[in-house]
């Protein structure tokens, strides 16, 4: 089996789970607990706090834990709203693809009363800081964008944004979830206010993850129930799933140059490869994308045939189409880029990591190509994009 | 608990009575490209009997299987039959579709009622001719 859907989520590493199963077994006490085999579980959490806090360059007092990157998202968002209302600030920046934990959000707050600026990015894939700066109000509180898009891999100028929101003085919130543990990040070299990470997307385990918030940011409970978490998160702690996550993480930033350099080689063979086939395209801008994502689109088919397909030839990889999602629409990333329904739906994303072989690679490549070619060979629009009653998109 | 049952995923892999008819005598096509589904259906027929059908799917799994299942059932059968087919039946034949997967054998329905009055209307342009 080849797993390249390491976007949706990876294995946990043999060494987090090691981590996890000790904590577990040895540290089953309430961190909360007076006694010391409380204290002794509250020492594993902070060690894992500081060990989280030093891979941003950030404080362990910035630290909160939460149950993965989307609990964060809303957590960091909510609470800038709440500050910035407070102040008669009500407009938020955001751009058009990011994740839904941070759409939706946003959604919401939309309906409550806040003006939401979405702005665009473009067929590459990436907003400017420029844009951000122009789209700064003094009513603005709040600028969140995405460190890396989760479909396209595409990587934002977060450097330069932080530094128009520090110049502007509003509050900057990067959802980093694909990003930490691929591409170095110093929350402070970057001007970053609030991050959002998940554990399982660096080999950690599911339900992890963390918002790192700079001191002075008065963050909004989504939990109310304790004092855990600096009283920001109630809920006795995923002790062992925390001490995890950071092992895990800890790990992949160790080894973030090696993992570069090897990962982006394959990528690049992979989108090669792809790319011969023809009316093909990929998606996202090319050299600023994350070192193992690779998304295309194939003119004149589905995607989900085309992932289950692949499933059979022994490759898990993801689609943008509708069809994979329960609605109608397809990836509204996809849409965001420019791309039009009828190709949108035809999308795959393949995500490798490490473990990643050159024959994997060439067997996906061959793979693909023989599952595009299988389904146009029944495709009404492939048949009339040749007899060339349509015009080819790609 | 797998996606699609064993007969979705017996008639997306092996997709029966696939292809084109050039002379059909009735030809239906329903869905649309930004929907993500287009079935086309082809349709041979001698003395008010289906004797060949062919379809062309731009879809999903279960879009290609219901389409496949679809022919499947209107092969050999006289039209007043297969003009009672119906999208309930469709996915019964095939186990079972997901409820957001049901518009498949919708369109897979409504293909075939297409194919059936282009060639109905084919029909009476002849007689009327």
């Amino acid at each position: 089996m080849i797993y390249a859907d390491n976007a949706a989520t990876t294995k946990m590493s043999e060494l987090a789970l090691k981590r996890f199963v000790e904590v577990a077994s040895n540290e089953f006490g309430n961190p909360s607990s007076l006694y010391s085999i409380g204290q002794s579980a509250k020492d594993v959490l902070e060690n894992a706090r500081a060990d989280v806090a030093s891979v941003i360059n950030a404080d362990p007092r910035e630290i909160i834990f939460t149950s993965g990157g989307s609990e964060a998202d809303n957590q960091a968002i909510i609470s800038a709203a709440k500050l910035g209302e407070k102040n008669g600030k009500k407009h938020i920046i955001s751009t058009a693809f990011e994740h839904h934990a941070v759409l939706h959000t946003l959604e919401k707050l939309k309906k409550e009363g806040f003006e939401i600026t979405l702005l665009d990015v473009h067929s590459n894939g990436i907003v400017t800081a420029d844009e951000v700066e122009a789209a700064i109000k003094d009513e603005t509180c709040l600028v969140t964008i995405m460190f890396a898009n989760n479909e396209i891999g595409t990587i934002q100028p977060i450097r330069e944004i932080g530094a128009v929101c520090r110049k502007h003085n509003v509050l900057f919130h990067t959802d980093a979830v694909q990003a930490i543990g691929h591409l170095p990040i110093d929350v402070q070299e970057y001007n970053i206010d609030m991050l959002s990470s998940s554990g399982h997307k660096f080999h950690g385990p599911k339900g992890t993850g963390f918002l790192y918030a700079k001191k002075g940011i008065r963050l909004t409970n989504l939990i109310e129930g304790g004092a855990q978490e600096k009283g920001k998160r109630a809920g006795t702690e995923n002790v062992p799933g925390i001490a995890a996550m950071a092992e895990a993480l800890k790990a992949a930033v160790a080894n973030i140059p090696q993992h570069n350099d090897s990962l982006r080689a394959k990528r690049d063979r992979l989108i090669e490869g792809l790319l011969q086939i023809p009316h093909s395209a990929l998606n996202g801008d090319r050299d600023s994308r994350l070192p193992g994502n690779v998304n295309f689109c194939f003119e004149g088919i589905e995607g989900e045939s085309l992932l289950l397909l692949l499933d059979d030839k022994g490759i898990s990889a993801s689609s943008g189409s509708a069809c994979t999602s329960g609605s109608l629409d397809p990836s509204h990333v996809l849409l965001a880029i420019g791309r039009v329904h009828d190709v949108a739906h035809g999308s795959l994303r393949l995500s490798i990591e490490d473990d990643i072989t050159n024959e994997d690679i060439e067997y996906i490549i061959r793979s693909v190509r023989e599952v595009v070619e299988y389904l146009r060979g029944f495709s009404p629009i492939w048949r009339d994009l040749v007899a060339g009653k349509k015009q080819f998109i790609l | 608990m797998a996606l699609y049952s064993e007969k979705v995923m017996d008639h997306f892999r092996n997709p029966r009575n696939v292809g084109v008819i050039e002379d059909a005598d009735g030809v239906g096509e329903v869905g649309n490209a930004k929907c993500g589904d287009i079935m086309k259906m082809y349709l041979k027929i001698d003395n008010d009997i289906i004797t060949d059908v062919k379809f062309e799917t731009f879809g999903c799994g279960s879009a290609i299987a219901s389409s496949s299942m679809a022919t499947e059932l209107i092969k050999g059968r006289p039209v007043d039959e297969a003009l009672q087919l119906t999208n309930k039946a469709v996915a019964e034949a095939l186990d079972g579709l997901p409820d957001y997967k049901m518009h498949c054998s919708v369109l897979a329905e409504e293909a075939i009622k297409n194919a059936l009055d282009d060639y109905h209307s084919k029909k009476d342009l002849k007689t009327e001719g």
